[in-house]
């Protein structure tokens, strides 16, 4: 036992050596969940739009008004000619012109009907159609206010409720994601290379001629990591508590064994790369490619699983990070008890078995 | 008697509160093969380093062939052969890259370089392993290999940082009949070393402990002197003082 | 000159010499341009809805009806419990539930008006403001509808309408592909030229090759540039391989003229080089190499505009999306390749991406020290 704690310390202090990793490992969350809480979001805030306005009268003016209050949009450019917009949008000045034609307001009273035009560059295809939706809801309220001078009977309201996020917040969906980030960092990435690197330069063989059973010395190394990453886990939940008052609705205790469990996981894993790795560099890029970037883009934190052709989908089953995603998201947001999540927590923790037991084999191999 | 080679005056390197060369003073004549020795910790790779223009000095002065190493490095960097402590070739490169390679640093031409390699493979008796990796190489011959390399360019000095660490006597010996060879040249030669028979082969040696310079002289006027039989015991009784250990 | 020639020669060698560079080399594009526009589709599709009904009358059908046979809505659970549609909302398998209360038709045709609940599932914010947008659009047009079965004329007469006419340029078939791969593009050879040249002087570092060629005559600068040279040729020959990837693969053609991007890529690889060697320079080991190139790319990518538009970004972020150099690689291959912007369009971006080309440039070669 002492010289397993011996092991231990010495697998501390060569992390603990290394400041810069360090800062990077602890600084990094910290500076994704002020990125993902204060500056990324898909809402559309201030986006910049031109106005061609043929017409003149009151009725334009009041929408390029109610266009120009709106949260939404920030009016930059007036244009004269249809023939401006192509080089606007070349440019990038502005995302969407609004085109008034001649005689709005007559057209209106007379045929009444005009066509607004409502011209997007929708080179990104999602920002355009928020940006029509929108804009097409300040011209449907110019359409109430024209109404208003009937009073209508029959009127069918509609109240709205925005579940488990109030405020409309775009980080909440990224929390989760952002922990199973950063375990998979730790305990995969930097275990199976940091055993890459004891191999590569030999200290291995050093350490198995010692008395201790070959299969400590490998829990040795991982424990540090094991640590480190659910210290890691606490100081993003703590932030997004704090800073983002992300709620915890459900069970902490239920959402913290299944961080374990995931941490679990992820050192088998990365445990599994360093017994097939030759050197640091395959390790390094077998998981970038094989867990990170499944972490990443399958686990459903940055893109919806459900639009995903179905080799992905059926993919992204077989990715331990998409049911842990899944468990924080429902615990912390939704807080969902254990049962409705049990199926969810037994995948997760048979895939923690499977890969400790799967690993754990081909390191003896490797041994022998 | 002419300017010496390398001249050190008062060299000294602090890390810190640490004084790893404190203040040493040498000359190094023309053509000689000068060891310099010393226990782990001692200072001498670090005194190596600063001689050679790697590391920049706390005080002190180093001129080599006359050139200041602090202002006027790139000329002398031209004049200088190093072979590292850690091995010095591209592992990864074949024998005639590497070759290729650093003859190309110092600006040496197509048809100077192809006599080279040849001249090379044929003193290492390396002909048919000349388009292998370095990296296939057993350990002794990479040592000769990267030997030869830092001389290629024919420079005044070599200087060689415990080169003939890790390899089996017979090769060492080998290595020594590179080193008599290129001096027959009249190339100086600079090598550290705890081996202490190795002190022998050397014209004068310089003894560093603690950072300072315990003892340089001729290593037969030094035994004389210490009243000794062989380096070993000359070494033994100098080191026994030292106060720091590593 | 020559000195130079012999440098460069040996870096080809040692590249070519490791499988893992080539390996990344091609993998890393090919991998990234399949998957991830397949993956990256944030377009919101069908949305699934959870009904509440405690009315049962033909106009909470009705309404039902024109829910689902709008395109936007599948009907995922039909209840009169609204638990039961909770339940299906913390499963995950519907999107939005719609309550209509009981006594809803008697109440809107006796009192002249009824209420309706709409409850979104809003963790994804964006999903959530949308299906409550589609929903309120679908009420509203059943609602005129149920007005002209009851309201006689004089006292209901045909309003003025204002008739919306949206067009959506350069991507009018809503092609995500389109808007995704070029992006992707502009990705990728940021990664691919900040990895491998953040590894490559840390690992003459490791092998203590890099004292050798401290002691030589060699010009810091020299060193670098040898080193830069190659990954420099082969960020250009992944952003080919990323061309004809999207043109194979999805048939996309840039519409404007390619020598633009390849014009503005050499500029942008060599700034993005010149960072990766600056981290070179600073680490101990490529472990560490890479994990602090790993940070600043995804920094870079994230405040980039590839996935949440820059427009949307506060002030204070806004600052550091325009200092970086993935913001204007992404507009200029997503101006050139879907706009057409010619090279007049792009110029001030090459000006800009030039200065971070020799700031960090500058930089490296002044951190890169021979002497320690």
């Amino acid at each position: 036992m002492k010289t397993f704690l011996a092991f231990i310390r010495k697998e501390f202090w060569h992390i603990l050596r290394d400041r810069r990793s360090l800062i990077i490992l602890f600084g990094m969350p910290v500076m994704q969940i002020v990125l993902f809480g204060f500056a990324l979001s898909n809402e559309l805030k201030n986006s910049k739009i031109a106005i061609l306005d043929a017409s003149h009268d009151p009725y334009t003016q009041r929408i390029i008004q109610q266009l120009n209050a709106s949260d939404y949009f920030t009016i930059t450019t007036s244009i004269q000619d249809e023939k401006e917009i192509e080089g606007l949008f070349h440019k990038n000045k502005v995302k969407m012109v609004v085109v008034f034609p001649a005689g709005f307001a007559d057209l209106l009273s007379h045929q009444h009907q005009a066509t607004v035009q409502l011209i997007a560059d929708a080179t990104d295809t999602n920002t355009a159609n928020t940006m029509v939706s929108y804009a097409s809801a300040i011209l449907g309220s110019f359409q109430d206010w024209l109404l208003d001078q009937q009073t209508l009977p029959y009127t069918i309201h509609a109240e709205t409720h925005m579940l488990y996020n109030p405020q409309l917040r775009s980080a909440y969906n990224f929390v989760p994601g952002l922990m199973a980030m950063i375990i998979m960092i730790l305990s995969a990435m930097m275990t199976s290379v940091a055993i890459v690197r004891e191999r590569e330069n030999g200290n291995m063989e050093v350490l198995l001629v010692s008395p201790l059973k070959p299969m400590w010395i490998v829990i040795a190394k991982a424990v540090p990591y094991f640590l480190l990453s659910f210290v890691n886990v606490l100081i993003i939940l703590l932030l997004s508590y704090t800073l983002l008052s992300l709620p915890v609705h459900g069970s902490l205790i239920l959402f913290l064994f299944a961080c374990l469990v995931f941490i679990l996981t992820s050192l088998a894993l990365g445990l599994l790369i360093s017994t097939v790795a030759g050197s640091q560099q395959v390790a390094m890029f077998m998981s970038l490619i094989g867990l990170m970037m499944p972490t990443i883009i399958l686990s459903g934190f940055m893109f919806p699983i459900e639009n995903m052709p179905w080799v992905l989908r059926a993919i992204s089953h077989v990715v331990p990070a998409r049911w842990f995603y899944t468990i924080a998201q429902s615990i912390l947001l939704k807080g969902v008890s254990i049962f409705t999540l049990w199926k969810e927590m037994l995948i997760l923790l048979g895939m923690a078995l499977f890969f400790l037991v799967i690993s754990i084999r081909r390191f003896r191999l490797r041994l022998n | 008697m002419e300017t010496p080679v390398i001249q050190v005056r008062e060299l000294t390197k602090k890390f810190g509160h640490f004084t790893a060369v404190d203040h040493i003073s040498f000359d190094v004549h023309q053509g000689e093969i000068f060891g310099f020795l010393g226990a782990n910790g001692a200072g001498k790779t670090t005194a190596m380093r600063m001689i050679c223009g790697l590391l920049t000095p706390t005080s002190g002065k180093v001129d080599v062939l006359g050139l200041n190493i602090a202002t006027q490095t790139d000329a002398v960097k031209r004049q200088i052969g190093y072979m590292s402590q850690k091995f010095s070739l591209y592992d990864g490169l074949t024998v005639r890259e590497n070759v290729t390679f650093y003859g190309g640093i110092y600006g040496m031409g197509k048809d100077q370089l192809k006599l080279k390699i040849a001249e090379l493979a044929e003193k290492l008796g390396l002909e048919d392993k000349i388009d292998h990796q370095v990296s296939s190489l057993p350990l002794g011959w990479k040592q000769k290999l990267a030997f030869l390399v830092a001389i290629q360019h024919d420079p005044k000095v070599v200087f060689l940082d415990e080169p003939t660490g890790g390899v089996d006597p017979i090769t060492r010996r080998q290595f020594w009949e590179l080193i008599y060879e290129a001096a027959e040249r009249g190339i100086t030669v600079f090598v550290t070393t705890h081996y202490m028979d190795e002190a022998e082969y050397c014209d004068r040696v310089c003894i560093m402990v603690d950072g300072s310079v315990a003892a340089l002289d001729r290593p037969e006027n030094l035994r004389h002197k210490m009243g000794k039989e062989t380096m070993h015991e000359v070494f033994y009784q100098l080191a026994r003082a030292a106060q720091r250990q590593e | 000159m020559s000195t130079f020639k012999y440098v460069l020669q040996k870096e080809f060698q040692q590249i070519r010499r490791n499988p893992t560079i080539v390996r990344m080399m091609l993998a890393v594009p090919i991998i990234q341009l399949i998957v991830l526009p397949f993956a990256a589709d944030y377009e919101i599709k069908q949305l699934n809805l959870a009904v509440v009904d405690q009315d049962h009358s033909s106009y909470s059908r009705e309404l039902i009806g024109q829910m689902t046979a709008s395109g936007y809505f599948q009907l995922a659970n039909y209840s009169s419990n609204f638990n039961e549609a909770m339940g299906a909302v913390e499963r995950n398998e519907a999107d939005l539930i719609l309550e209509i209360p009981a006594h809803f038709e008697r109440d809107l045709v006796r009192e002249d008006g009824a209420t309706l609940a709409l409850h979104a599932n809003a963790i994804n914010q964006v999903k959530g403001g949308l299906s409550q947008l589609y929903a309120g659009q679908i009420i509203r047009r059943f609602n005129n509808q149920i007005r002209s079965e009851w309201v006689q004329w004089p006292r209901y007469s045909p309003v003025e309408m204002v008739k919306i006419e949206p067009q959506l340029w350069f991507n009018p078939h809503i092609n995500y592909h389109l808007f995704m791969v070029p992006g992707i593009l502009a990705v990728l050879i940021t990664m691919v030229g900040s990895f491998l040249a953040s590894m490559n002087i840390v690992q003459e570092k490791e092998a203590g090759t890099i004292e050798q060629i401290n002691v030589t005559p060699i010009k810091k600068y020299q060193f670098l540039l040898g080193k830069m040279i190659p990954f420099w040729v082969m960020g250009m020959f992944s952003l080919t391989l990323g061309l004809v990837i999207a043109y194979v693969v999805y048939g996309i053609v840039s519409v404007g003229p390619l020598w633009v991007i390849y014009a503005f890529s050499a500029f942008y690889l060599a700034a993005i080089l010149g960072i990766g060697l600056l981290i070179s320079t600073f680490a101990d080991n490529q472990q560490q190499a890479t994990f602090v190139s790993f940070f600043f790319v995804m920094i870079f990518i994230l405040m980039s505009g590839l996935y949440t538009p820059v427009e949307s970004m506060p002030d204070w972020a806004k600052v550091i999306a325009y200092a970086n150099p993935v913001t204007y690689m992404i507009q200029v291959v997503r101006g050139v390749m879907i706009k057409g912007a010619g090279f007049m369009d792009i110029l001030p971006f090459v000006g800009i991406i030039g200065a971070f080309g020799i700031f960090f440039n500058a930089l490296a070669v002044w951190r890169y020290r021979k002497t320690v």
